[in-house]
């Protein structure tokens, strides 16, 4: 059967099981946009910027738990979409972009919109294909899904040459893919697999650190099963936010620069650390000849490359995280010769331990009056949604307090630019979690700078009836870097004060949105509840408390024993 | 501490592109880099000198692996191996060196292969070390420009 290029590019992803793609045409795609239009099972979602496309997508699929897909045209259209690869990159986030190129004859001739997009996203995508040959097409479209989503996730490109698009070609069948170069290792070595359990099985002060690769392997519950089984404290990484319940006596919320006290502290005293699809980023691991300094370490993950990069492993497990987790459990329950309960009992000092940092620095503020602090919008947005909301957040601040007070109890409930920090992620992404999961309250958790970089997608949340919602925690502060001028550059606010911000209430309202504000703390739960209640995008402006830090803090190259606190 | 690093990968556009652009993106440098097709077309062998100490050798060999492109990653440095490099020297050879020059060429087993009035050049073949070795020695005499090819290597075969 012969069809064009662009009719291939969309049984493709018919194929694939692609139901909503997010994008902007242009030139160099209106072959492949003229076909989408006929296809009964694919929603394009029109973005009105390219970033904001792959950003949608990359939180799109993380909800869905699927590869999601953006659609871009040549030149701008795709280098627009470079920091959205690259965040993807960074959060091991599955995806597959199309851009459209110039047609072939006039690759390399500088023509007009022209760009080496492959050249340009290859240090930030896992892998990324010109297609030359119309034939190759197919085969290629097919080698990118698996790519994207098998092994550790990652982003791929493809870039489709406008008369590729347009060529006439056979419609292969779909074959298993068999690749010469590319084979995960999924199974954990049932050597590696004893070694670490022996290891837990003599360890008095256990942490297990969880990070996002616990959550893309769907690992949660072999997790929660592991910790459960031993009674071992969890602590999770800003991406691993969801991975294990954060309001079970076991959990420790966040570790690392603005993780807690209990946390940081845990890890600095543990004897045994059990990292679980984490990377030992070091926002994570601050000084790191303080990192963990009595731990023996343990490190469960899919990515060959993230084993004793940061940190000396001493029992490394290549292999997919749910596989290696339910292997270590499978591994428990055959072996009767040691006694569960008097091992979950060995733990309860070590337990007692950290209830007693919990109770000595539990994470706080201060209340002052009728001004709104921060941290409240956060625990009231938590006790309003009671916990159930999916939550995007731009970075920063806002990102850190979210993460600090919002307790996340299942996964795939927290989109957030972990790595690459995107400013401008967090409203775009909620549209892409709103796409997929239209009976949610998904709320996007913003400052009043990061909001601005993509606020132009409120025209796309109005017009896919996405009824997002906006908290802007407005300090008149770039605040993160505000606080590092307050704390190590003696309050020289270079450059952080805003000035010219719009009013975010006609703002949305110019948007056919609704704009609400709260400027004392006694209107922050009424402006919720309202936001709550209506089936629109509804942008809420909480005048916050200007000069609020983040705390903890650890500085930067510092202990993360080695806390600032409230 | 050197490391020669052989990797066999698919012979397609941009596949040294990706491996050049992971050792700048990682600060990782690149003494020497040498690639051509092996008998089977569609792959390529690569032979790679750098310099670090074991866990940035390690990072190297893994992150060259994680490449979708790259089939097999073997720092042959850790075991017995061959290296070769080639190089062309065009050495002034004037009437009162002509002789030296050619004696010491003969010296290290290289050849000249191509004569003016006031220079040879010549081809020289061995182990990074010997290559030095024949660029000190000529250097005095006078070395007007000079081309290296890069290490190839191939791990020895077992004796037994």
């Amino acid at each position: 059967m012969k069809v064009t290029g662009a009719q291939a590019i969309i049984k493709c992803l018919e194929e694939q099981g692609v139901e909503v793609i997010f994008g902007f045409p242009g030139g160099a795609v209106i072959d492949i946009y003229d076909e989408l239009m006929k296809s009964e099972s694919i929603e394009h979602v029109l973005v009105r910027h390219e970033q904001a496309a792959v950003h949608a997508a990359d939180a799109y699929g993380r909800v869905k738990g699927e590869v999601g897909v953006a659609l871009v045209t040549s030149g701008p259209g795709a280098t627009n979409t470079v920091t959205g690869i690259a965040s993807a990159y960074m959060d091991s986030i599955p995806l597959v972009v199309f851009t459209g190129q110039v047609p072939t004859a006039l690759i390399g001739n500088d023509a007009f919109q022209e760009v080496d997009i492959v050249g340009i996203t290859r240090p930030c995508t896992k892998h990324n294909y010109l297609v030359k040959d119309p034939n190759e097409l197919v085969p290629t479209i097919r080698e990118a899904f698996y790519i994207a989503r098998t092994g550790r996730p990652g982003p791929v490109l493809i870039d489709v040459p406008k008369d590729v698009a347009a060529a006439r070609i056979n419609f292969p069948k779909p074959k298993p893919i068999k690749m010469q170069t590319y084979r995960p290792t999924y199974e954990p070595h049932p050597g590696q697999v004893e070694k670490a359990c022996k290891a837990i099985l003599k360890a008095k002060r256990p942490v297990i650190y969880a990070g996002g690769g616990v959550i893309a392997s769907n690992a949660n519950e072999a997790l929660t099963e592991l910790a459960f089984k031993l009674n071992i404290p969890v602590t999770m990484t800003l991406m691993g936010l969801g991975a294990f319940p954060g309001t079970d006596r076991l959990s420790m919320g966040m570790l690392g620069m603005h993780g807690t006290y209990y946390a940081n502290m845990a890890v600095g005293e543990c004897d045994l650390l059990i990292a679980v699809g984490a990377r030992f980023d070091d926002r994570v691991t601050g000084r790191i000849d303080a990192f963990a300094p009595h731990a023996r370490i343990i490190h469960i993950d899919i990515d060959p490359t993230s084993i004793s990069k940061n940190v000396s492993v001493d029992i490394p497990m290549v292999a997919d995280c749910n596989h290696a987790l339910t292997a270590m459990n499978r591994w428990f329950d055959r072996h009767t010769d040691f006694d569960r309960e008097a091992e979950c009992v060995k733990h309860e000092p070590w337990l007692d331990r950290i209830r007693e940092w919990k109770a000595k620095h539990p994470l706080g503020y201060v209340d002052e009056g009728d001004i709104i602090k921060p941290q409240y919008v956060i625990q009231k947005l938590d006790e309003l949604t009671g916990g159930d909301a999916i939550i995007t957040t731009e970075v920063g601040q806002n990102q850190m307090w979210a993460a600090q007070f919002y307790h996340f109890n299942k996964p795939r409930a927290f989109m957030t630019s972990g790595g690459l920090g995107v400013m401008g992620y967090g409203f775009p992404a909620a549209i892409g979690a709103q796409m997929a999961a239209r009976d949610r309250t998904v709320i996007d958790i913003a400052g009043d700078g990061s909001i601005q970089m993509n606020i132009q997608e409120l025209a796309t949340a109005r017009n896919y009836k996405c009824p997002v919602k906006i908290a802007i925690l407005n300090n008149g502060y770039l605040g993160m870097v505000r606080q590092w001028q307050e704390l190590f550059y003696d309050k020289r606010y270079s450059h952080t004060t805003l000035e010219g911000t719009p009013d975010f209430v006609i703002l949305a309202q110019a948007y056919g949105a609704v704009g609400l504000r709260a400027t004392k703390k006694s209107e922050v739960e009424p402006v919720i509840k309202e936001a709550l209640a209506i089936d629109n995008v509804v942008m809420m402006d909480f005048v916050v408390s200007p000069e609020e830090g983040v705390y903890p803090m650890v500085p930067a190259g510092k202990a993360t024993t080695d806390m600032l606190l409230v | 501490m050197k490391h020669t690093i052989s990797v066999l990968l698919e012979n397609k556009p941009g596949v040294l592109s990706r491996v050049t652009g992971l050792f700048s993106g990682r600060g990782f440098n690149i003494e020497s880099l040498c690639v051509a097709a092996t008998l089977e077309p569609s792959i390529s062998c690569l032979t790679l000198v750098t310099e670090g100490d074991n866990s940035i050798v390690e990072q190297i060999t893994k992150q060259l692996h994680k490449l979708i492109d790259v089939i097999k990653v073997v720092d042959i440095s850790e075991t017995d191996f061959v290296e070769r490099e080639m190089v062309i020297i065009r050495v002034k050879a004037e009437s009162n060196t002509r002789a030296e020059v050619l004696r010491v060429i003969d010296i290290f087993r290289g050849k000249v292969v191509d004569v003016s009035p006031k220079s040879y050049a010549v081809e020289i073949t061995g182990p990074a070390s010997k290559i030095q070795a024949v660029l000190d020695i000529l250097k005095p005499i006078g070395i007007q420009e000079v081309v290296r090819t890069g290490t190839i290597a191939m791990a020895r075969a077992r004796k037994n």
